[in-house]
C-alpha cells in the first residue's frame, strides 16, 4: 500500500478568518488510517475551528482538504457525514428532549432509507430497517457504557454519560474518522480512564480517531501522533514524547507543566 | 410493544379494548346526543372543532415535530378551500367531483408549502415566524383582490353556492334516511370529518415513530447537531412544510364543501394564531394534547358565547361585557395561566411523563425491539 493510500484526512494550507482574526492559517496535516491523532493547543488556538472546517460547519478561506482520497470544498455537513466524518461537540449538543436511544437512532439516519411511504405503510422492508436501527442503537449504548435506562431523556443523563452518548451517536453514522472535541472535559479521573479504554477499543475496531484534548496525560497515553496549534498555526507535530520536549511547544502551551 | 408479564398484558389488552369500544360508541353517537341535548347548532360547532383539530394536527408536524414556528398556516387552509370552491361552484360554472377537487387542493397546498418553505430554510425562530406571518397575510390579500381585472376569487364577497361534498351520488348536503335513522347534513359531515381526522391522527402517529419523524425532532432539538449527524436539513424541513400544508389544504377543501360559502375573512391572522395556540396549549408534539387543545379552543369560546350573556343578566341584570370581547379576554388569560402553570402544555408528550416514572425503567431495559407486538 502506498503512503497516499494510508492517509485518511489530508489538509494542506487550510486557512480560516473571522474578520481580522486568523483562526487558522496555513495548516497542513495528514491523519493516517487507524491512528489516534491528537490536536492540542492553548485556548483559542483554533482547534474547534479546524473541526468545524472538516465537518462542513464552516467553509475554509484558503487551502483544501481531502478525505479518503476525495477533495471536499464548500460541502454541507451532511455530505461530510455521509463521507464518513463524525464528530462530537465541545459544548455537548445532544437532542436534549429525545431519549438516549433515540439520539443514537438519529445517528443511523444517513445509513438508512425509509421515507414517508415506509413510515406510513410500515411494510416489511421498513419494519426490518427500523428493527435494525433499534438493535444497532442499543448495542452502541452498551458499547460506550451507558448504564442509565435507554429511555432516559438525554438532558437527564449525567455529564459523563452525555459525553458518551455523543460518541455513541457519532459511531452510529458508521464513520471512518471520529472527531472528538474535548471528550474528557469535566470528567473525573476514573471516568477519564474508562474513556481512554473506550477510545482504544474504538480504534481497534478500525475507526480512526481525531482527538482534541487539554488533558496532557490522556494525550500522552493515547495518541500515536500529536499536532500543536497556536494562534491558528501548526507549531509542532510528531509522537507525543517528542512534541512534549519541543521548546516551541513548551513555550506556547505546556509551559511549566512539562519543564 | 413492551415485554411485561403475560397475564398483565392480557389484562391491559382487555382494558384497552373496552376503552376503545367505549370511545368508538361515544364518537359514533356524539352528533345525535349533541343534537338531542344542545340543539343542531352545536353539531355544527362540533364539526368545526373537527376541522380545527385537523388543522392543528397538520401544524403540529411543522411546529411540534420540526420546531418551525409557522404563523401563516391558515394560508394552506385557504388554498385548499379556494381550490375546492373555484372548481366546484357557479363561479366558473365548474362542478368537478369531490374525489378530484379535494386531493387537488391538498396537492396545491403542498406546493405552496414548499414555496413558502424554500426561501425560509435558513431562518430560525422569530424570523421564521415573521416571514410566515407575512406569507399568510399575502395569501389573504391576494384572495381579497383577485376580483379585478379578471374576477377569479370574487374578492371580499367570497364565493357562495359551493357544491356540497358528494360521494358517488350521495350528497352530504341534504338529509338522508339510513338504517331507519335520519341523518341531517351536519351529522353526515361529522362522520366524514371524523374519518379524516382519524386518518390524520394515524398518519401523524406513524410519522412520529419513524426515521423521518426522528429527523424532524432532531432538527427541532439542535439543527447544527442534526446536520452534523448527516441529516439533510433542507429536504427534511421542506418535507415538514409540505406534509403540514397538505393536511391544511385537505381541511380547507372540506371546509369549503361543508360551509358552502367562503370569503377571505375566514383566513385571517387570528385563525392562524388560534391554531398555533391549539398546538402549544395542548402540548406541542403530542397528538392527544393537540386534539385536546383543538377541542377546548373551539368549544370553550362557543360555550362562553352562549353562557356569558344569560349569566351576566342573572348576576347584574344587564350585559356588562359583550360576550365577544369577554371571550378574547378569557382566552388571553387562559393562555397566560397555562404557560405559567404548565409550560409544556396541558397534555405534554408521553416521553416527558415516562421520564417522571422511574418504575417503568425495568420494562424498558427488557424491551428488545420496538416492533415486538407486530411479530
Ligand atoms: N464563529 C466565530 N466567529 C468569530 N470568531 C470565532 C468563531 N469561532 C471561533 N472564533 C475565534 O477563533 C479563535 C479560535 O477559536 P477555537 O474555538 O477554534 O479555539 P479552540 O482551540 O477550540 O479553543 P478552546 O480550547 O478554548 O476550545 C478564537 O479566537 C475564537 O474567538
Ligand atoms: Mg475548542
Amino acid at each position: 500500500m502506498t503512503a497516499a493510500n494510508n492517509v485518511l484526512l489530508d489538509l494542506s494550507g487550510v486557512g480560516k478568518r473571522f474578520g481580522g482574526l486568523a483562526a487558522l492559517s496555513d495548516v497542513s496535516l495528514h491523519i493516517r488510517r487507524g491512528e489516534i491523532y491528537g490536536l492540542i493547543g492553548p485556548n483559542g488556538a483554533g482547534k474547534t475551528t479546524l473541526f468545524n472546517v472538516v465537518t462542513g460547519l464552516y467553509q475554509m478561506d484558503d487551502g483544501q482538504f481531502t478525505f479518503d482520497g476525495i477533495a471536499y470544498d464548500r460541502c454541507k455537513p451532511h455530505v461530510l457525514a455521509q463521507a464518513g466524518i463524525a464528530r462530537t461537540f465541545q459544548n455537548i449538543r445532544l437532542f436534549a428532549n429525545m431519549s438516549a436511544l433515540e439520539n443514537v437512532m438519529v445517528g443511523r439516519h444517513l445509513r438508512t432509507r425509509a421515507g414517508i411511504w415506509g413510515a406510513l405503510t410500515r411494510n416489511a422492508g421498513a419494519r426490518a430497517e427500523e428493527r435494525a436501527i433499534v438493535k444497532r442503537a442499543r448495542d452502541l449504548l452498551h458499547y460506550v457504557g451507558i448504564a442509565s435506562p435507554h429511555q432516559t431523556l438525554a438532558k437527564h443523563l449525567s455529564y459523563g454519560e452525555q459525553r458518551r452518548l455523543e460518541i455513541a451517536r457519532a459511531l452510529a453514522t458508521d464513520p471512518k474518522l471520529l472527531a472528538l472535541d474535548e471528550p474528557a472535559a469535566g470528567m473525573n479521573a476514573t471516568e477519564t480512564e474508562s474513556l481512554k479504554a473506550l477510545l482504544q477499543t474504538i480504534r481497534a475496531s478500525g475507526v480512526t480517531v481525531l482527538l482534541i484534548e487539554h488533558d496532557v496525560k490522556l494525550i500522552l497515553g493515547l495518541c500515536d501522533r500529536v499536532a500543536v496549534l497556536d494562534y491558528g498555526r501548526k507549531i509542532a507535530e510528531g509522537v507525543p514524547e517528542e512534541v512534549r520536549r519541543n521548546p516551541a511547544v513548551i513555550a506556547a502551551y505546556l509551559g511549566g507543566e512539562a519543564a | 410493544m413492551r415485554n411485561v408479564p403475560d397475564s398483565l398484558l392480557r389484562h391491559d389488552k382487555r382494558h384497552a379494548w373496552i376503552a376503545f369500544a367505549a370511545l368508538a360508541i361515544m364518537l359514533l353517537a356524539l352528533p345525535f346526543a349533541t343534537d338531542a341535548l344542545l340543539g343542531r347548532g352545536w353539531v355544527r360547532i362540533v364539526d368545526f372543532a373537527l376541522l380545527y383539530i385537523m388543522l392543528a394536527l397538520g401544524l403540529n408536524i411543522v411546529v411540534g415535530y420540526a420546531g418551525l414556528l409557522d404563523l401563516g398556516y391558515i394560508a394552506f387552509f385557504a388554498v385548499g378551500a379556494y381550490c375546492y370552491a373555484l372548481l366546484g361552484s357557479p363561479q366558473f360554472g365548474l362542478h368537478w367531483p369531490f374525489w378530484i377537487v379535494l386531493p387537488l387542493g391538498a396537492l396545491l397546498a403542498c406546493v405552496f408549502g414548499v414555496l413558502l418553505g424554500a426561501p425560509t430554510l435558513k431562518l430560525r425562530g422569530d424570523y421564521l415566524a415573521i416571514v410566515t406571518l407575512g406569507f399568510g397575510e399575502i395569501i389573504r390579500i391576494f384572495l381579497n383582490n383577485l376580483n379585478a381585472p379578471v374576477n377569479i376569487t370574487n374578492g371580499p364577497q367570497g364565493i357562495s353556492m359551493i357544491d356540497p361534498v358528494r360521494i358517488g351520488g350521495f350528497s352530504l348536503g341534504s338529509t338522508h334516511e339510513l338504517f331507519g335513522l335520519t341523518f341531517p347534513s351536519v351529522h353526515l359531515y361529522y362522520y366524514l370529518f371524523l374519518c379524516v381526522t382519524l386518518l390524520v391522527i394515524f398518519v401523524s402517529l406513524r410519522l412520529e415513530d419513524s426515521r423521518i419523524g426522528r429527523a424532524w425532532m432532531a432538527i427541532r432539538e439542535d439543527e447544527v447537531a442534526a446536520e452534523a449527524m448527516g441529516i439533510n436539513t433542507r429536504n427534511i424541513k421542506l418535507l415538514a412544510f409540505a406534509m403540514g400544508a397538505t393536511f391544511g389544504g385537505a381541511a380547507g377543501g372540506l371546509f369549503a364543501g361543508f360551509q358552502g360559502f367562503i370569503s377571505p375573512e375566514s383566513f385571517g391572522l387570528t385563525e392562524s394564531v388560534m391554531i398555533v395556540c391549539m398546538v402549544v396549549l395542548g402540548g406541542m408534539g403530542n397528538i392527544r394534547g393537540v386534539v385536546l387543545g383543538g377541542v377546548l379552543l373551539v368549544l370553550l369560546p362557543e360555550a362562553l358565547r352562549h353562557g356569558a350573556g344569560p349569566a351576566q343578566h342573572a348576576l347584574f341584570g344587564k350585559t356588562l361585557i359583550d360576550p365577544e370581547s369577554l371571550r378574547m379576554l378569557l382566552f388571553g388569560l387562559a393562555l397566560i395561566v397555562v404557560m405559567l402553570v404548565r409550560p409544556a402544555g396541558l397534555w405534554p408528550s408521553t416521553q416527558r411523563r415516562r421520564e417522571l416514572s422511574p418504575d417503568e425503567d425495568v420494562v424498558h431495559q427488557e424491551q428488545d425491539t420496538v416492533y415486538d407486538s407486530s411479530k
